[in-house]
């Protein structure tokens, strides 16, 4: 017991003792957005599997975790490439400055859709924004009338949808695929419904107050926030026959035999309609890139090259098949990331 | 006055037999039956929910050890691979998995007719998709590591594509096939045929416990190797730094100090942080062991030492028990034959004293290992792919853990990541398993009795 004890505690202090000493780091670190964390795991697969580098890490954790942890300053310790499904925000330009992070590189790397999913042994479903905002919004208009949302069945707010209760999982306030569905379904569809108008005049003609309005949600326990991943919201459809989810369009591809994807404004999502912006609900996704380490951690300018190649992220990429919408305007962050161009101010 | 002698209680004995139940005795029993049957309901709960836990990841999971393998012969034709003959080394790391892609389809059509197959409505490109993704970087790395082999027919057992592998395990039928983007009911045919001919198999899954993660596009491939390399890195710091530091402060706090209202606040405060919630060691060691320590993110020694911290009051409790435990008459005897303090409780408390703390230990690294909170903070819930190093320096790389994997997969879009989550969690249980059963054994073989 003795011996063990005195080896042990050697072993305790040679391990102390080492961490001073740490290795420089060879890996790229990547954190941020669960949404683009599948894309980035591919890439880092295939960059790890074809270049004499090792594979980058890749964490996942949220876009604006990402963003904060990439402005925590510069240095091994710190990330060098942040994922993000929604654009960088002037807090986090203020907070990289604060902490000596001066250039930082955006890159877009395609599009993601955002599609609206019912149980595949469902009815069909073809919907408008408009709908969704009579669906789940607080207030909705009806009869010319401002009015606590009355709606049960989706039929009641436009008779050529099927007879079923209203039920929907929607991305909880924490993600960034919140704010797109809030942007590009709930607010539009408040403005195609009337209510937006309607809204505006109850707020004394205030837009950005009757916006706000626009997304509130009823909270009778038809629209449920869903925190969790998309996983969670498949089993949630999956229990709940009556409900719709809301998913990103890779997820939904890769699980079409259990669910049945709604049009929206007559438009089937694909990769092709999200490309051509036929299909409204779809947002850029990007990376950011903290400059200062691109010299110091080898392989990192080579990765992020990989990454928007033509080969990875082209139409016949293997991100596109995956379910990434291309950019049409590739070629042209190719040259800027070739030349390292850090981001001007938000505009 | 004989009426008041008898008081109604005596009345009442008087009329109780010993033969015959009185209505207080059997309201009694009624409650003693009834609290029995709530205690049995309330085992019988808990063993069908242990039934059904393990049930349903058993059943999800063992499939998960199996694997499905296409055995084709590829030509690695120089035309494509070594333009210029010289097999140079480095003109050939140029090349990437997509030169590669198209050797394995031409291998693929070729054994096709071979076997004389023919699979109607089989597009041109179904055929290579029962070939997982992962194939071409195995054949890239095969010719990077020999590259005489360039110019022969090499027989590879490549990895099938996720969803073949899941129809030989009932999870893709031809009906969602139908339904599924990423499968055709024709694929599935043509794999049944290759099946019949003998090219396609199923077998033991070894890469499952030693590959690394795979991305979300190649199901099949990926393993638990560097999550358990990862774990395993974390239990050896935890266990180098925790067993003897627990020890020391248990010894010093049980033998040596005085009582007074220094150690009283002490004790309470070990008392108090085997409560704290994890998660709360996951920040302390992101502000301590990252930003100011300097030590970096996802590695397994900012894991260890998170882990650490959290496993030390279950060691510092469980020992002092121990400690306890055994009968001052040892000690005194010790010190009356003239041993020293410390003689008296190295040579004789501490090693009968022993078996409580190994198993203290024990139940205490089982508790870490199944740990993922601590860890979503310090960076190690993440995709890691390169097997970190031997240790030392291994400390120091990043790696990825067992119930990181887990969680990771859970999250992922195709759903046979749902099997492979499964199939870790078996993995992780029966670490946890034999890790109890060691400390069953030290407790029964060398405990001792006063």
């Amino acid at each position: 017991m003795k011996k063990f004890l005195l080896t042990a505690s050697a072993a305790a202090i040679a391990l102390t003792g080492a961490a001073g000493t740490a290795a420089a780091r060879d890996q790229i670190q990547i954190a941020g957005s669960s949404t683009v964390l599948p894309y980035a795991s591919i890439v880092a697969e295939a960059f790890g599997e074809n270049t004499e580098f090792p594979t980058p890490v890749v964490e996942s954790g949220g876009s604006g975790a990402g963003r904060k942890k990439l402005c925590e300053g510069v240095g091994e310790n710190t990330i060098d490439i942040a994922n993000s499904s929604s654009r960088i925000k002037q807090s986090d330009i203020d907070l990289c400055a604060q902490n000596g992070v001066k250039e930082i590189q955006e890159v877009r790397i395609g599009y993601d859709g955002i599609v609206f999913a019912s149980d595949i042994n469902g009815p069909e479903y073809a919907f408008t924004p408009a709908d969704w905002h009579n669906a789940l919004a607080a207030k909705v208009l009806k009869d010319g009338e401002l009015v606590d949302n009355p709606y049960k069945k989706w039929n009641e707010i436009r008779a050529d949808l099927p007879d079923q209760a209203i039920l929907a999982f929607i991305p909880g306030t924490k993600h960034g695929t919140r704010e797109v569905f809030d942007e590009k379904v709930l607010v539009d569809g408040c403005e195609e419904n009337g209510a937006l108008e309607a809204l505006k005049a109850a707020n004394a003609g205030d837009g950005k107050a009757a916006e706000k309005a626009c997304m509130a949600l009823r909270t009778d326990g038809v629209s449920v926030d869903i925190d969790g991943d998309y996983t969670e919201t498949l089993a949630r459809v999956d229990a709940n026959k009556n409900g719709i989810g809301v998913f990103g369009l890779s997820f939904y591809q890769n699980n079409t035999d259990k669910l049945r994807v709604g049009t929206m404004g007559g438009v089937v999502p694909s990769v092709e309609t999200i490309a051509s912006g036929e299909y409204p609900v779809s947002r850029p996704l990007y990376f950011y890139v903290k400059n200062a380490h691109l010299d110091v951690i080898p392989g990192m300018q080579e990765y992020i090259e990989f990454f928007v190649s033509d080969e990875i992220a082209g139409p016949d990429g293997p991100l596109a098949a995956y379910g990434l919408v291309s950019d049409p305007e590739l070629a042209k962050t190719q040259e800027k990331v070739k030349n390292r161009v850090p981001m001007g101010a938000l505009n | 006055m004989t009426d008041l002698t008898a008081t109604p209680a005596l009345a009442d004995a008087q009329n109780r037999s010993l033969f015959k139940r009185g209505e207080r005795t059997r309201r009694r029993h009624a409650t003693e039956r009834r609290f029995r049957a709530i205690g049995l309901a309330a085992v019988i709960f808990g063993i069908l929910a242990l039934v059904g836990l393990l049930g349903s990841i058993l059943s999800n999971g063992v499939s998960s050890f199996r694997q499905t393998y296409v055995a084709l012969d590829v030509y690695l034709d120089p035309a494509k691979l070594d333009k210029t003959g010289d097999r140079d080394p480095e003109a050939l790391r140029k090349l990437t998995t997509f030169t590669y892609q198209p050797l394995i389809k031409t291998a693929l059509e070729t054994l096709i007719e071979e076997k004389g197959i023919s699979v109607e409505g089989l597009g041109a490109k179904d055929a290579e998709g029962i070939i997982s993704k992962e194939a071409p970087a195995t054949l890239r790395h095969f010719v990077l590591a020999n590259p005489s082999k360039i110019g022969e027919a090499v027989r590879f057992e490549l990895l099938a594509d996720g969803r073949i592998d899941g129809y030989y395990k009932g999870r893709v039928t031809m009906e969602t096939a139908k339904l599924d983007r990423n499968v055709s009911p024709e694929q599935l045919m043509l794999a049944d045929k290759l099946k019949t001919a003998g090219a396609l198999s199923t077998r033991f899954n070894w890469a499952f416990l030693t590959a690394p993660d795979a991305s979300d596009t190649r199901p099949e491939a990926a393993g638990l190797g560097v999550a358990i390399l990862g774990s395993a890195y974390m239990m050896l710091i935890v266990l180098v730094l925790s067993l003897p530091i627990g020890v020391a402060a248990s010894i010093y706090l049980e033998e040596f100090a005085p009582r007074n209202r220094l150690t009283d606040i002490i004790e309470v405060n070990i008392a108090n942080l085997a409560a704290v919630p994890s998660i709360v060691f996951g920040i302390l060691g992101l502000a301590v062991f990252i930003n100011y320590a300097g030590l970096p993110q996802s590695a397994p020694i900012v894991g260890g030492l998170v882990l650490t911290l959290m496993t030390l009051p279950t060691i510092i409790i469980a020992t002092r028990a121990a400690l306890k435990a055994v009968p001052p008459s040892i000690r005194e005897a010790a010190l009356g034959v003239g041993a020293s303090k410390m003689q008296s409780i190295f040579h004789h408390v501490l090693p009968l004293a022993a078996p409580g703390i190994l198993t203290g230990t024990i139940i205490g690294l089982a508790q870490a290992l199944g740990e993922t909170a601590p860890l979503l903070l310090i960076g190690m819930v993440a995709f890691v792919r390169e097997f970190p190093a031997a240790p030392p320096g291994g400390f120091f790389d990043p790696a990825s853990a067992l119930p990181v994997q887990v969680y990771n997969w859970t999250q992922r879009g195709d759903p046979a990541f749902i099997e492979r989550a499964s199939g870790a969690i078996i993995v992780l249980l029966v670490f946890l398993v034999i890790m109890n059963l060691g400390a069953i054994f030290l407790r029964r073989r060398f405990e001792r009795r006063w």
